[in-house]
């Protein structure tokens, strides 16, 4: 797995092939959209008994990352737990792990709009964004400052030779990074779509995970799309 | 005159009827209170047949109550089925009340019905369910005398038959003196149908009554006058010659193969009918009021053709249909010979039916099929376990309707022919899905939506689940559609999603007989406005695909290999397989032709097999597996009853490798399990057996987040607990559409050091079916991000490495189009029916010049 740098705010920040983001000067990893306890919540609210192991998969893919950034600092960029009582409903074992995972790292929840409130006991300090020097990080961006945001679980559709192949992607312009969803159960919503176009209006460059490496593509500009593509799509 | 009894006789007589041999057997069968099957070519007069024992029977003891209940496959078929019997019922003035209940009926004519039912009622099995989950189910079936399944042919091996036989199972416990009725069309293999009708699950108990087979149909081939085309499944060529034939006649049915295809040729059509000859169109994607227009236009006899799709293909009895237009290969005798027999319903007089091929392999199979036909032959496929997705919704019905004992309803499901085998562990299994999800780790057990008390029975812990149940309930899967609607005008239909999100505002596209323009999407409605320029696309439904039978291919295999044979072909098919021979090489019976050759940015390899669909499919999943390992990068494949088709990033270049036998020996099970068919095969388990909701119209949720999550839990489920039940239902249900691999171990054997490799610089004539046919598989393997690094390479090179947003970028990278809608599938090619489905099979823009 390599990981790709990318300069924002004249800072180094690395995308990393799992939809992570590692910033190696201030030893910072941000994760977006991890919705934890997905699973537990379609069987409370609907009865569905979808696959309780999502929070284990998530955490299971959280873990070789800790490893090897060895991060000060995690930033959950928002919607870490599915609702707001999610956290409440972690499996005493995944509980566990979590915890174990997080031993060392000063964690920051940065709020959003599934978890509006603080993961209980849970370490770490809740924020409705966190400001690290020049960078802010924040849920759902937008914002006039060099930002990094989540919230949109952005995916895109790369032409091929032989036809398209769509993956989860990282979008970037010169002033904000939009980081893929990390959870197990996250869907995925097309970089064309206005909500993300609207926040890159003069075009940005995508970049498509793949098994070991990221795939750099640009993207048009939402102009272009707009003449090109069909408009809103039902999600 | 029989042994009718009066008023019977006289009405019969009055009519010049004499009852026919199977009317009355089935009448004594029935007052030997034994069930029975009755399998009798269409025209037979089937329906009146299974209705008679009971109309006698509430004539000589008039008495209140449900007396016979008779289930169809189609609401229209019931409803009509109901029109046709008051007649008699009020001629021979018989105490006897019939009504119907579907999912048309009104919420205040239900509740009377439950209050007061009629003698008769006609239903579906969707709605017969919802009856049985009702606490006074007990008291509403206690006293039925009969049930009567028509259409039986067309329900059992089905997943809605697995339903219907869990419900005829209830009803033997709640009515077991109920006798059953079974009306067939004629089958290869009656066998399975009397299991399926049978209290016990076992054929011997059902009575098996044969109706003599009416007068030969008369069947005749038509080929257009100009080319004969060299591919595709329209027929288009041919619309002037069906035009005639539809002139010389009084009422044709133009059956045709697809929606895209009855849209095609309707237009055809009326491009010629200067006349303008009343000619309709009918399929399962115009709206219900619409059908209802053309389906009673119909009967008044108002109409002088109606193409249609297999939407017409079961029951409706018009009567007065004296031709049938067969477009396109029929794909399977029987289906052939139920649809030829929808002209001139009566057994007397031959059916008179004309095929009309729409492109050279399509004639071979064609002749194919008629000399089939002439040697009586008839295919079907054996029949299948039940599904436990099916009876995870049946143990939440059955719950609903009241408290249960496990080892009761166990023992009752096992009466149910689908399910003689099902283990007990399996059944447990299912009960526990249903109770909270049935994971290893036990995370859902507040949740739960069952309860046991202190005697073991299990209860429904609250009305949500019913609730759910009834939102949920039924087999049928369908793709995701948005509503087609004028603007300012009614709806129109329904085109299925992928489909419109392949559109751009402006793009023309047929759909209900008409050409239309897009003009956008509002929520999940699909607006358009009269008149499109251009040359229109045509919807294309992955949905509704004609599966293939397996038993052409013999046939068409003797037919290709030896040349004498070809005498019977017409000049241009001849010309064809001649043109394969210069151009390629005719597969040879003692051998395995093996052509490649590039096409649209991929490597095709196609392979001669004729050993049939199953064994392609296997094969393909093998074939693939080997090209993963050896590097060339497999995307897909696509199996048909005559070849493998498999396609690639990188040439195949050792193709003997590829065909060793040792290809058994690789480790398919991953490697299977990431296909498309695999995923597929889940996402319907998962929605029946409720796992994930069903897509309602209007729902907030749409389709595609459900094909989504569907996707997503499958992997997390596969990786955390591969032997949940859901996973074991998703094999088996999988492992149907294969072969045993023992039989591929044969071919290969066969074929070892006879493979003929040949490198063309094309698609050879052959070959061209094969690559228009439906239902390509996809296979998950590294030639994704093999492709995805030579896009992200292609652009790198072509900026020179220059600045991420410079302008001139915009320009380079015009290509790069991003769609919005076809994005729902991680880590695999792109909307696995858009991206192939353009590829190989474009939408026809010329139908103005065919």
């Amino acid at each position: 797995m390599s990981a790709a740098p990318l300069h924002l705010a004249g800072e180094r920040l690395m995308l990393d092939p799992s939809g992570a983001l590692f910033w190696p000067a201030r030893r910072l990893l941000a994760v977006a959209d991890l919705h934890l306890e997905k699973g537990s919540h379609f069987a409370a609210r609907g009865g569905r008994f979808v696959p309780p192991y999502d929070t284990r998969e998530t955490l299971a893919r959280l873990a070789p990352l800790l490893r090897r950034y060895r991060p000060a600092r995690l930033v959950a960029l928002g919607d870490s737990f599915h609702d707001a009582e999610g956290h409440a409903r972690l499996a005493p074992a995944d509980a566990a792990l979590l915890r174990r995972l997080l031993e060392g790292v000063e964690v920051v929840w940065v709020l959003g709009n599934h978890d509006p409130a603080a993961p209980g006991d849970l370490p770490g300090r809740a924020a409705a964004e966190w400001q690290e020097g020049p960078v802010a990080f924040r849920h759902i961006g937008g914002g006039a400052t060099p930002e990094v945001s989540g919230h949109f679980h952005p995916r895109a559709t790369a032409p091929t030779r032989c036809g398209g192949v769509t993956r989860p992607c990282f979008v970037a312009d010169a002033r904000r990074v939009l980081l893929p969803a990390f959870g197990a159960y996250a869907g995925g919503l097309d970089v064309g779509d206005p909500a993300i176009a609207a926040l890159f209006p003069r075009g940005a460059r995508l970049f498509l995970l793949g098994r070991e490496r990221l795939y750099s593509l640009p993207a048009p500009a939402p102009r272009r799309a707009a003449a090109g593509a069909t408009g809103t799509a039902p999600r | 005159m029989g042994t009718l009894p009066e008023p019977f006789a006289g009405w019969f007589a009055a009519r010049g009827w004499t009852p026919r041999p199977h009317q009355l057997a089935l009448l004594a069968a029935a007052e030997a209170g034994e069930s029975a099957l009755l399998v009798a070519p269409t025209g037979g007069g089937k329906t009146l047949a299974g209705f008679l024992p009971s109309l006698i029977d509430l004539h000589r003891a008039p008495r209140p109550g449900l007396h016979t209940l008779y289930v169809s496959p189609l609401k229209a078929l019931a409803v009509d089925i109901a029109r046709n019997l008051t007649a008699p019922v009020a001629g021979m003035g018989l105490p006897v009340r019939i009504e119907t209940r579907t999912g048309d009926t009104p919420p205040n004519r239900r509740a009377r019905q439950r209050a007061d039912p009629p003698h008769l009622l006609l239903t579906t099995p969707e709605s017969l369910t919802l009856l049985l989950t009702l606490p006074e189910a007990r008291a509403l079936f206690g006293g039925l005398a009969a049930v009567a399944v028509d259409e039986v042919h067309a329900l059992a091996g089905t997943k809605r038959g697995d339903q219907l036989a869990l419900c005829l199972s209830r009803l033997g416990t709640l009515a077991p003196q109920a006798r059953r009725i079974g009306l067939s069309a004629t089958v290869a293999h009656p066998e399975p149908l009397r299991a399926f009708l049978s209290p016990t699950g076992r054929a011997a108990e059902v009575r098996l009554i044969e109706a003599r087979g009416g007068a030969a149909p008369e069947i005749s081939l038509l080929l257009p006058e100009g080319e004969l085309p060299w591919g595709g499944h329209m027929g288009l060529a041919s619309a002037p010659e069906i035009y005639r034939r539809i002139r010389a006649a009084r009422v044709t049915i133009v059956f045709v193969n697809t929606r895209a295809q009855a849209e095609l040729i309707f237009q055809a059509l009326w491009r010629l009918n200067d006349e303008t000859l009343p000619i309709a169109l009918h399929h399962g994607s115009l709206t219900v009021e619409q059908r209802r227009k053309v389906e009673a236009a119909m009967a008044a006899g108002k109409l002088r053709a109606v193409v249609a799709t297999s939407s017409l293909d079961l029951g409706i009895d018009w009567g007065a249909v004296d031709q049938v237009i067969q477009v396109g290969a029929p794909k399977g005798v029987a289906r052939l010979l139920q649809r030829v027999g929808r002209a001139n319903h009566r057994m007397e007089e031959p059916s008179r039916a004309v095929l009309v091929p729409a492109s050279r392999f399509e004639v071979i199979e064609c002749v194919a099929a008629l000399r089939a036909i002439a040697a009586g032959e008839l295919d079907g496929d054996p029949p299948r376990p039940g599904g436990l997705d099916v009876l995870a919704q049946h143990v939440l019905a059955m719950a609903c309707h009241g408290p249960f004992h496990p080892d009761e309803l166990y023992a009752e499901v096992t009466r149910a022919a689908p399910y003689a085998g099902l283990s007990r562990r399996d059944f447990d299994d299912v009960l526990r899905f249903v109770e909270d999800g049935g994971y290893a780790l036990r995370a859902y057990e507040r949740f739960r939506r069952l309860f046991r008390d202190a005697e073991g029975r299990i209860h429904l812990r609250s009305q949500r689940a019913a609730r759910q149940l009834r939102m949920n309930l039924g087999t049928i899967v369908e793709a995701p559609v948005l509503k087609v609607r004028l603007r300012g005008g009614p709806v129109l239909g329904e085109v299925e999603e992928w489909f419109v999100s392949t559109l751009s505002p402006g793009d023309g596209f047929l759909f209900a007989g008409q050409a239309l323009r897009f003009e956008g999407l509002e929520g999940l409605t699909c607006l358009v406005s009269r008149g499109a320029g251009g040359e229109p696309r045509v919807p294309v439904y992955a949905g509704a695909r004609m599966p293939l039978s397996t038993r052409l291919a013999a046939r068409v295999r003797e037919i290709i290999h030896d040349p004498r044979r070809w005498r019977a072909l017409p000049a241009a098919v001849r010309e064809w397989l001649a043109l394969q021979r210069r151009c390629s090489a005719l597969p040879e019976p003692d051998g395995l032709l093996v052509e490649t050759f590039p096409r649209g940015g991929r490597w095709f390899l196609v392979a001669y097999c004729f050993e049939g669909r199953l064994a392609h499919q296997t094969l393909g999943m093998l074939l693939t597996r080997r090209m993963e390992r050896m590097g060339y990068g497999p995307l897909g494949y696509l199996a048909t009853d005559y070849v493998l088709a498999a396609w690639s990033a990188f040439e195949p270049e050792a193709v003997e490798a590829l065909f060793e036998e040792d290809l058994l020996g690789e480790d398919l099970e991953e490697w299977m399990a990431e296909s498309s068919m695999l995923r597929r095969t889940f996402r319907n388990i998962a929605t029946i057996a409720g796992l994930i909701d069903k897509r309602h119209p209007g729902a907030e949720r749409s389709g595609r987040q459900m094909s989504m999550s569907a996707d997503l839990i499958y992997d997390v489920l596969r990786r955390h607990e591969p032997d949940h039940v859901l996973l074991r239902a998703t094999r088996q249900e999988a492992a149907a559409g294969l072969t045993d691999v023992a039989r591929i171990a044969r071919l290969l054997a066969r074929a070892r050091g006879r493979i003929r490799h040949l490198r063309l610089d094309r698609v050879s004539p052959l070959a061209v079916p094969a690559l228009i046919e439906h239902g390509q598989e996809w296979v998950a393997g590294g030639a994704e991000d093999a492709l995805l690094a030579e896009a992200a390479a292609l652009v790198a090179e072509a900026t020179e490495g220059a600045e991420l947003f410079a302008g001139t970028l915009a320009a380079v990278t015009g290509r790069v189009r991003l769609r919005p809608g076809v994005v729902d599938r991680p880590r695999r090619p792109r909307a696995e029916q858009a991206g192939g489905a353009r590829l190989l099979r474009p939408a026809p823009r010329r139908i103005g010049r065919s």
